[in-house]
């Protein structure tokens, strides 16, 4: 991208094309909310807080003319970004928490899997290899440094179907091991995305290994984006996202705002 | 235990009444001060020249009755402040007998006298003591009516008295009263009209209750010998007597203080129940009417309603009682409740009465009832008068 | 015979909510100990430790021996109704709207007589059982109920004055997910509630027993999250005004001391749930509450909220759980008076260790949620203001009342 065939102008021209609509800026955010659910691991855990809000004041007796709130949230609330990290398998490398990750990094295009039909009728689809060898067949295959999108339209569902906590835990769809290492390893994807609480397959506590997502993502140094929305107005690829998380020192992600740019052909 | 020494040479002179007003803007000083003042010119005194006092009022706070010499320019060397209520007449006259008969004092001032705000009643009620404010002003805020309906209750219950009878009692007291100027009640009222009347606190009914208003009374105490020189009405004290908080084991009130030291206090004065010509009983509630008629020797405990049925109590009667109209139709004028009978007796005893003289008058006996602290009357006291001879 | 109370209607938005008025509440200071006593439910008269004698109205010193301040003790309540009176008219502004009242006298079989509220059903010559009530000023008031239970009794228009009776009145259980909130939807709703409001958060999160709250007659599930204002706000929009009694179900029992924990995330969680939560349910209901204290029938009546009883002394096995509900229950004793002034009763009810999963390891007694909700519809029912639930929750009260530092080294 630094490369010296890219102008100023190039800049203004995009900013042009912004500006004019020729290229769409998608919201892939959810909104806020103290009801958004959070990530609920067993009660013995420590647990992350949900988005909560105080007022300061309101134009009232705390401050007559101005408005403002307090907030609180852990740093994997709402739509937000996990730095590696976030795990274990990425605890000892370089630049993983979100103050340190190069400011470059919170900017790169995507390939968005739609497997919102499988997951329509499958709350437990499980993306596979031969998914992703699918998806290439069709659209090329999945470029470096790229992040990969998982579609599951889960993000329109409502709270108790979003969240769709059984007795044996969270029925929502994920990515196998075999189809999170393949990311990592063979196609060496910038990070992974998804509309579901988190990276992982809600039963991934299952899985060999478990939790596979977050263990290749951040083992390889790679992010995680969840929560996200607004999957189904992107392409499958072409899109550029736009995700930097709050700089918190030592911070093991951030809840943030990720857009999407995207020009339509 | 010793014997009460007589009251010879002690007389009670000058009575006054302060007409009375049911609401009233002024304080309880005005009403004392006009008190004091109707004294002096009677007596033809100056404020130096009274050197004892004895005051009685709910309604003087914050002073007592240090703050009233400052107040009224006196420099007594006698000083009381009797808070006895209904008994403060008597106690007031007995105490500053005494000290006139010791020496301690030549003129005492005697004065009861309280004034009536729109909202003073309610208020006096709920701090009126420790007791009521714990035990009984939180129970329905009834006041004393609440308090005398229970006694009343009970002495019904227990006697076979019957709202009539209080009746007859309430009805003697207003005929005196068309005849006596200063009462406020000056309709006539028959016992139909008692009955009928509105329930305040069964059994207790609109006429079995006092009103409270504002005035004063007043009397002075002094020798004999002072009396005659400075030309004033008076009359000589036979004997009295005051106990506080009698038979305190009765679970109920049905009788007071009296009874205890009745042989003694008709046995100083030399005279008989029925050598009375005239009796004033403290008629907060006419309950308490018939208590003393039975405590004090009229009749036998539990007969009074029987002994009122059978006698005419109205100042033209055999048995003139409250000849003014007492409190039931004068009104209560707080403290000055407690000297109504008293003033009454002494002006009937020197024959000023008026309209309501009681012919051939020549003993009276004044009783005192006071301070329904929780649930009965505490302060009970009475004193034997005759017409100075 | 008590008139049954009939349902009432719903209100004409067109009246005016009549503002609640407190009786006479002046008291000398040695006469809160009865306070003390009713706040138990029990009946309490000073008696005399030299002579023996049972005294009253409360003094200083005993009338028999001037024995200095004569301790309350536990007196046999049995007398007999020696005169009654109707009042019709009362010069105090709150009797005033509620005349005629019954007073009476009544000699107690332990020696003074006590003029005390005196319920429908007894006559003069009755026997009659003696209560020690808190009225709507929050002090103590004797009242004379009948010796044995009557029809209705409960329905008694002196008494209810006294009580919190749920019967007709519409109740808000906080937190429907735990076994107690439960517990206390079934009760309320047994005890006569017309509705039962309970409170689930996070509506996303299946929990257990939820089929069976749904169940419950006169239950509606509400959306209520007492760790967010703007939840227990909405909330409090809808339904305020509508609330007479709210009972805070809300628990987050975590063992552990307070340097056992590895920071403050549980310490927060705890506060927010139990301590915050319970700011949070003042605030959003607590005006509405105290605005509707004599509202008719279904007036506001009271505030219910369950303690672990390590808040009057640390239990360091659930050091930083007890330390949380300590500041819940001093900031009960703040919400007490707050709500004072509209005649609504804030009840604590204590407990120890419950049948529930966090209590799980420790041996027994514990206490079951419908246990611990019995408790609460009774003491509602008797308009208790503290209530020990269970032989632990006694015991560590008789320890604290014997002595607080003792206590604090036994645990």
């Amino acid at each position: 991208m630094a490369g010296s065939d890219f102008s100023s102008a190039d800049l203004l021209a995009f900013a042009g094309a912004v500006a004019s609509g020729a290229v769409r800026v998608v919201d892939l955010t959810q909104t806020l909310a103290p009801e958004f659910p959070v990530i609920v691991l067993p009660p013995e855990f420590g647990q992350a807080a949900p988005f909560r809000v105080e007022e300061i004041s309101r134009y009232d007796e705390r401050g007559p003319g101005w408005y403002w709130n307090n907030f609180t949230m852990s740093e994997h609330t709402g739509t937000h970004f996990d730095a590696p990290i976030h795990w274990i398998t990425g605890r000892d490398l370089p630049d993983a928490s979100v103050d340190t990750i190069p400011p470059a990094n919170f900017v790169a295009p995507a390939c968005v899997i739609d497997v919102s039909r499988q997951c329509a009728e499958d709350a437990d689809f499980t993306l596979n290899v031969a998914h992703l060898l699918a998806w290439e067949k069709e659209h090329g295959e999945i470029p470096k440094r790229s992040w990969v999108l998982l579609r599951t339209d889960w993000s329109k569902l409502p709270g108790r179907a979003y969240a769709n906590m059984k007795e044996d835990g969270a029925h929502t769809p994920g990515p196998s091991p075999e189809a999170m290492k393949w990311l990592v390893e063979a196609r060496d994807v910038h990070g992974f995305g998804t509309e579901t609480i988190g990276t992982d397959h809600g039963q991934a506590f299952h899985f060999n290994p478990p939790h596979p997502a977050h263990r290749y993502i951040h083992g390889a140094g790679k992010y995680g984006l969840q929560c996200l929305c607004n999957l189904d107005q992107l392409p499958p690829k072409g899109a550029i996202i736009f995700s930097a998380p709050l700089k918190i020192r030592q911070g093991s992600g951030s809840p943030l705002r990720v857009l999407a740019l995207v020009a339509d052909e | 235990m010793r014997r009460r020494q007589s009251y010879k040479g002690v007389v009670a002179a000058a009575p006054i009444t302060i007409p009375y007003e049911r609401f009233s803007i002024h304080g309880a000083h005005w009403w004392i001060g006009r008190a004091l003042r109707a004294l002096a010119e009677q007596a033809h005194l100056k404020p130096a020249d009274i050197d004892g006092f004895s005051v009685s009022s709910f309604t003087v706070g914050p002073d007592t009755a240090i703050g009233l010499t400052q107040h009224f320019g006196l420099s007594p060397r006698f000083l009381d402040h009797l808070p006895l209520g209904g008994a403060s007449g008597v106690v007031g006259l007995r105490r500053a007998a005494r000290a006139v008969q010791a020496g301690d004092a030549d003129i005492v001032a005697c004065v009861a006298a309280d004034a009536n705000h729109v909202d003073s009643f309610r208020r006096t009620l709920s701090t009126f003591s420790r007791f009521a404010q714990d035990a009984v002003y939180p129970y329905g805020s009834g006041g004393p009516n609440a308090s005398f309906a229970l006694i009343t209750r009970d002495y019904m219950n227990r006697f076979g008295a019957t709202r009539e009878d209080f009746g007859r009692i309430c009805v003697a007291q207003r005929e005196n009263a068309l005849a006596y100027p200063h009462a406020l009640m000056k309709k006539k009222l028959t016992l139909d009209e008692y009955m009928g009347a509105r329930a305040i606190s069964d059994p207790i009914h609109l006429f079995d209750c006092v009103m409270p208003c504002a005035g004063a009374e007043a009397f002075l105490v002094c020798t004999e010998e002072r009396a005659r020189d400075l030309g004033l009405p008076f009359v000589n004290i036979l004997s009295t007597i005051e106990r506080h908080n009698a038979f305190m084991d009765d679970p109920i009130q049905y009788r007071g203080g009296w009874v205890v030291d009745l042989e003694e206090f008709y046995g100083l004065a030399e005279v008989k129940p029925e050598d009375v010509d005239l009796l004033q009983t403290y008629d907060d509630y006419p309950v308490i009417s018939l208590m003393q008629i039975e405590d004090l020797g009229f009749c036998k405990k539990g007969e009074a309603a029987a002994f009122v049925r059978t006698r005419d109590l109205t100042y033209r009667g055999d048995f003139p009682h409250n000849t003014s109209g007492g409190q039931l139709s004068v009104g209560q004028a707080g403290a000055a409740g407690g000297y109504l009978g008293l003033v009454e007796a002494m002006r009937q005893l020197c024959g000023l009465a008026g309209a309501n003289q009681v012919k051939e008058a020549e003993v009276a006996l004044v009783s005192g009832f006071g301070m329904i602290n929780y649930d009965r009357g505490l302060a009970s006291a009475a004193a034997l008068l005759a017409k100075a001879s | 015979m008590t008139e049954p109370l009939v349902r009432p209607k719903r209100k004409d938005p067109l009246k005016r909510t009549r503002l609640p008025l407190s009786p006479p509440g002046a008291r000398s200071r040695t006469a809160l100990g009865l306070a003390t006593a009713a706040a138990q439910g029990r009946f309490m008269l000073q008696v005399c430790q030299d002579c023996a004698k049972t005294i009253y109205p409360p003094r200083d010193a005993c009338p028999g021996c001037f024995a200095p301040a004569p301790p309350f003790c536990d007196v046999p309540d049995g007398g007999v109704l020696l005169a009654v009176t109707t009042i019709r008219t009362s010069t105090d502004a709150y009797y005033r709207e509620r005349m005629p009242w019954r007073v009476g006298t009544v000699r107690l079989d332990c020696g003074p007589s006590v003029v005390a509220h005196v319920h429908g059903d007894c006559a003069e010559g009755d026997r009659v059982a003696m209560s020690l009530k808190l009225d709507r000023s929050g002090q103590a008031a004797a009242f004379a109920l009948p010796a044995r239970e009557t029809p209705d009794m409960a329905d008694d228009k002196q008494l209810r004055e006294m009580t919190c009776d749920p019967k007709f009145r519409r109740a808000l259980v906080t937190d429907g997910r735990t076994a107690v909130g439960q517990a206390c939807a079934k009760a309320l709703s047994e005890a006569g509630c017309t509705i039962v409001f309970v409170g689930i958060a996070d509506a996303w999160k299946p929990f257990p027993g939820e089929e069976a709250l749904r169940k419950t007659a006169n239950v509606e599930i509400v959306p209520l999250d007492l760790t967010n204002s703007e939840s227990v706000g909405d909330l409090a929009a809808d339904i305020g005004g509508r609330v007479d009694i709210v009972v805070n179900t809300a628990e987050h029992v975590r063992p552990g001391g307070i340097m056992a924990r590895k920071g403050l995330v549980v310490a927060r969680e705890e506060m927010d749930v139990r301590y915050f939560g319970l700011m949070r349910l003042a605030q959003a209901f607590g005006p509405a509450l105290r605005f509707r204290g004599a509202d008719g029938v279904n007036s506001a009546a009271a505030f219910v909220n369950f303690l672990f009883v390590h808040a009057l002394a640390n239990w360091p096995e659930f050091g930083a759980y007890s330390a949380t509900e300590a500041a819940c229950l001093s900031a009960s004793h703040s919400l007490r008076a707050e709500l004072r002034p509209g005649g609504v009763k804030f009840i604590n009810i204590f407990h120890g260790p419950l049948e529930t999963e966090w209590f799980q390891p420790l041996p027994p007694p514990k206490v079951a949620p419908s246990a611990l909700a019995r408790s609460a519809v009774d003491a509602l029912k008797r308009g208790l203001e503290d209530v020990f639930v269970g032989d632990i929750a006694q015991d560590i009260r008789e320890r604290f009342l014997a002595d607080p530092k003792t206590l604090e080294r036994e645990l």
